[in-house]
């Protein structure tokens, strides 16, 4: 069983983490026309916001109460009041989804009794859903953030049936902060192919997915609707992915009745043959020839770039479960994970391929990467990976620095495939020609091994 | 020193500052911190803005003392640039803990600094101060001063958590962490008479390197630039320049008007955006040099550079005019640098038919009407919707401005230039202009706007529903 460690540095460097606080924002994004709002300073607010911008190359609707120094000491009541006011008038969205931050937690705002006062004194709200979120952030990891958001909202907003009205192809998927607006598209393809009718929650891809509207908008731009949240209590079966979101599974299946399945990824052949033969179970349609045929194109493709992989060492940083559904695949294709960094504990780190994962940040995985081939993080991963003159394969958010985040595709038969090129090119593109001195042992080469450079 | 309480009195209440001073008495010490509306507000706090000031030193630690919405989401984010280390892009934080909440947090950021130093052996650490240690009673001062004399290395606190205002606030209190623990604690080795300072650049794509070949030509050495590619040790030392000019008046004018003050260093304010601009900044520089005792030779060398750079650059920017001209541009960026801009884009060709002025001063919308003549449009805030409506309607055929805005632009299909501070091009000096010139036509001539704005061939002339209502 695999080793996990907290590291014991008193300094942070190169943060890998970032805060529940924008996770769950992220979260509220894929609700249609809504509203993330953070309970904190302005700060709070912006810099999630650029992250997003940057990361998505989208605008971002994102709002802030503002909270000033004397208002965190009296309390944030009349500026969330104010906040919830002006944001309803300005921009009339469905939902306001409220992160608390720091700020506000350790102050003690109670945000459940603000938000009844706040809606009895203030009838112009009627008609908007409030979801008030506990993302502190001290606390916790931008995944956690994502799966509390997503919690708060099917405790908030899914009805409870009153009677047996299931909808027989109805399917909820709960999909986890690591799947990508493109990673949606692809399963929802999937999904439609078994004569299933999934709805996302979240759904970013109406949301972030990157098409142009026709008409300017100030809330997000699509994604799931309050009414389709709702009605989650029809569905016949809801399916989870990635650990993160058992929890909202298991209130889903409490609050509705609706059973849950739960994939830990869904990158890699076999996960997806359990995806296929789950789908043609429930659905009591055989595997269509087009996914049949994508599986036989991915094993080509593992045929095709075995060679590469095999052998190699990879160091991968990410959350716990991107860090999974990573250093398993790369597992699979026959590379070795030198060092795995992660941001919290969590059930299925015990299971990652390696020796140790440890609760780190990007130094951590820094000073472990030495001599490895292949960095997997995100994009802050790309100063470790100059120094260490080896390449950087971004995954996960922020990938500010390269086009197209919001559409890399990981999950289902054609994304494991497409990552298989992306990645082996990578290692393809860095492989070094031999040379007279290739085969003289290292330890009698003097300019040979690549050690960490003075950062000064 | 005193407490942060007055230190934010005193740099709101900026003598140094033409806009506070028009105002009444009891309107000046609020300075220009407005009221944040919540729920309709934009823009980053006061350590954001402290961040942004201090952060371009290179070799130091920047050591943020917070959890980790204060530094996780944002470090090695700004196009500051260095030309030797890059310590400056390594983040640094205490990334508190539930555990720091209940126990306190002083422990573990002396420790944090301990472990830094111990590590990246940096000239100094700067340590941030964020809201939340702020409200737990973290005593950030005292925690430096223990640091700084059980490791024998300054210890900088720059006290500024968020919630005390604007990012403009951050960028001053930022100032006054300078003006309080670094300039003046250290003696340069040597001194000459064409030393100066430029306070306020932040070298950000490098564009203080459009402008340093022109000023090493000239002789004139950069004593200190306060911020951008900045060491340590020349912040320190800056105090023995001869004289001074302020880049970005908003951001560090008490630096600029304290170090007059306190050293005798006289300085004027200037931009090195637009060829006429440059040209004034060089002529200052050298003025106010002469006026301190470097020979007055240096004036006619000044003038002779200032003519052939000009001569070069309009012959530069020459082939775009009958590419450019008539072409209608809308420009949002930051007060000061909007005239200027507004008269390098007129003399490419474009026409400029608005510009924002939230953060100009009255002069500078006195300046920017002369420039524009009557058809002046000058917005105070365009909200969004507005933003989108004007360029869908093609009233404008480019939009400059800062990332913040920039898919306003791009989702009405309308070409668009980041002119703010996270542009990757750089656009000073005389080599900048044209640089900018060369951008707006790259922006503007590139073929798939013309593709991209042709209807999809099924919706060419009827509307969608119509269609499918034929179909049905």
């Amino acid at each position: 069983m695999t080793r996990v460690t907290i590291s014991e540095k008193y300094c942070t460097v190169n943060p890998l983490k970032m805060s529940p606080s924008i996770g769950a924002a992220l979260a509220f994004l894929g609700v249609d026309n809504s509203m993330p709002l953070l309970h904190g300073s302005q700060g709070c607010t912006s810099f999630g916001l650029v992250l997003f911008v940057r990361h998505f190359r989208k605008a971002i609707p994102m709002q802030t109460t503002a909270m000033s120094e004397v208002a965190t000491v009296l309390g944030g009541f009349d500026n969330l009041e104010q906040a919830l006011v002006n944001i309803a008038e300005r921009t009339h969205p469905t939902l306001i989804g409220i992160c608390t931050t720091g700020i506000s937690e350790i102050k003690g705002d109670d945000l459940t009794g603000f938000l009844k006062l706040i809606r009895a004194n203030n009838p112009k709200l009627d008609g908007i859903a409030l979801v008030d979120v506990s993302t502190a952030d001290f606390q916790g990891t931008f995944q956690d953030g994502w799966a509390a958001a997503v919690t708060r909202m099917i405790e908030e907003l899914v009805e409870v049936p009153q009677f047996e009205t299931r909808l027989s192809r109805r399917i909820n998927v709960l999909p986890g902060c690591h799947i990508t607006p493109g990673d949606i598209d692809e399963l929802r393809d999937i999904f439609e192919a078994f004569s299933l009718d999934p709805v996302f929650l979240p759904d970013l891809s109406g949301s972030l997915d990157g098409h142009i509207p026709t008409e300017f908008t100030p809330t997000s731009l699509g994604g799931i609707s309050v009414e389709q949240i709702r009605r989650m209590n029809s569905a016949c079966w809801t399916v989870a992915i990635g650990e993160q979101m058992r929890g909202a599974a298991i209130t889903l299946e409490h609050h509705t009745g609706v059973p849950y399945k739960l994939f830990g990824r869904l990158t890699g052949l076999a996960a997806n043959d359990e995806l296929m033969g789950f789908l043609s179970e429930i659905s009591g349609v055989p595997v269509p020839k087009k996914y049949r045929r994508q599986r036989s194109q991915l094993i080509d493709a593992m045929l095709d770039g075995h060679f590469y992989f095999g052998g190699k060492q990879v160091a991968v940083a990410a959350e716990p479960d991107l860090l999974f559904a990573m250093s398993h695949w790369l597992h699979e294709m026959g590379c070795k994970i030198q060092a795995a960094v992660t941001t919290a504990a969590s059930p299925v780190l015990e299971s990652i391929p390696v020796d140790e994962v440890l609760v780190g940040d990007l130094e951590d995985l820094e000073l472990r990467s030495i001599g490895a081939d292949l960095l997997v993080t995100h994009s802050h991963g790309r100063q470790a990976a100059e120094r260490l003159q080896i390449p950087l394969f971004r995954v996960g958010i922020p990938v500010f620095d390269r086009l197209g985040a919001g559409q890399q595709v990981t999950v289902g038969y054609r994304g494991t495939r497409n990552l298989i090129f992306e990645v082996g090119n990578l290692l393809i593109a860095s492989a070094h020609e031999p040379t007279p001195e290739t085969w003289i042992p290292k330890h009698q080469q003097s300019h040979n091994l690549v050690t960490r450079q003075s950062v000064q | 020193m005193g407490t942060l309480g007055s230190k934010i009195q005193q740099v709101l209440n900026e003598p140094g500052c033409a806009t506070n001073q028009a105002k009444p008495s009891f309107d000046r010490k609020k300075g220009c911190n407005r009221m944040l509306a919540p729920g309709a507000a934009a823009g980053g706090c006061a350590f954001d803005g402290a961040k942004i000031a201090l952060q371009p030193i290179t070799d130091v630690v920047h050591l943020i003392h917070g959890p980790i919405n204060c530094e996780g989401h944002s470090w090695d984010g700004r196009g500051a640039k260095s030309s030797g280390s890059n310590l400056y892009r390594t983040s640094f934080t205490t990334a508190m803990t539930e555990q720091d909440i209940i126990f306190g947090g002083e422990k573990h950021l002396y420790k944090a600094i301990k472990e830094a130093v111990r590590r990246y052996n940096p000239p100094a650490v700067f340590v941030y101060q964020t809201c939340v240690p702020a409200m737990i009673g973290d005593d950030l001062e005292a925690v430096c001063k223990a640091a700084a004399k059980k490791l024998g290395k300054p210890v900088i606190p720059v006290n500024v958590p968020g919630f005390v205002g604007s990012k403009n606030l951050g960028n001053k209190l930022a100032g006054e962490a300078l003006l309080d623990y670094v300039i003046g604690t250290e003696e340069p080795a040597e001194t000459t008479p064409y030393d100066i300072n430029i306070i306020g650049e932040y070298n950000l794509s490098g564009e203080l390197w459009q402008v340093k070949p022109l000023l090493d030509e000239l002789g004139i050495r950069i004593l200190a630039c306060i911020s951008g590619d900045a060491k340590y040790h020349e912040v320190a030392r800056s105090h023995r320049a001869r004289a001074a000019m302020m880049v970005c008046s908003k951001a560090m004018i008490n630096v600029a008007r304290k170090m007059e003050e306190r050293y005798g260093i006289p300085y004027f304010e200037g931009s090195f955006y637009g060829i006429g601009d440059m040209s004034d900044s060089l002529r200052r520089i050298a003025q106010l040099l002469v006026e301190r005792g470097a020979p007055a030779e240096l004036l006619g060398r000044t003038e002779a550079v200032i003519e052939r750079e000009e001569a070069r650059a309009w012959g530069r920017i020459a082939p775009f005019k009958a590419r450019l001209a008539g072409k209608r541009a809308l420009l949002f960026t930051g007060g000061v640098k909007s005239w200027s801009v507004v008269a390098a884009m007129q003399e490419a060709g474009l026409t400029v038919i608005g510009t924002s002025v939230k953060k100009s001063t009255p002069d500078d919308k006195e300046r920017i009407k002369q420039i524009m003549k009557d058809d002046a449009h000058m917005f105070d805030d365009l909200k969004p919707r507005e933003m989108y409506k004007m360029l869908k309607d093609a009233r404008a055929d480019i939009m400059l401005s800062g990332g913040r805005t920039q898919f306003v632009a791009l989702k009405a299909k309308m070409p668009w230039l980041d002119i703010n501070q996270e542009r990757h091009h750089a656009y000073a000096g005389y080599e900048g202009m044209v640089a900018l010139v060369s951008e707006i036509d790259k922006a503007l001539s590139n073929p798939i706007w013309e593709q991209i704005r042709k209807p999809a061939p099924w919706e060419s002339s009827i509307s969608q529903n119509e269609f499918s209502l034929h179909v049905a």
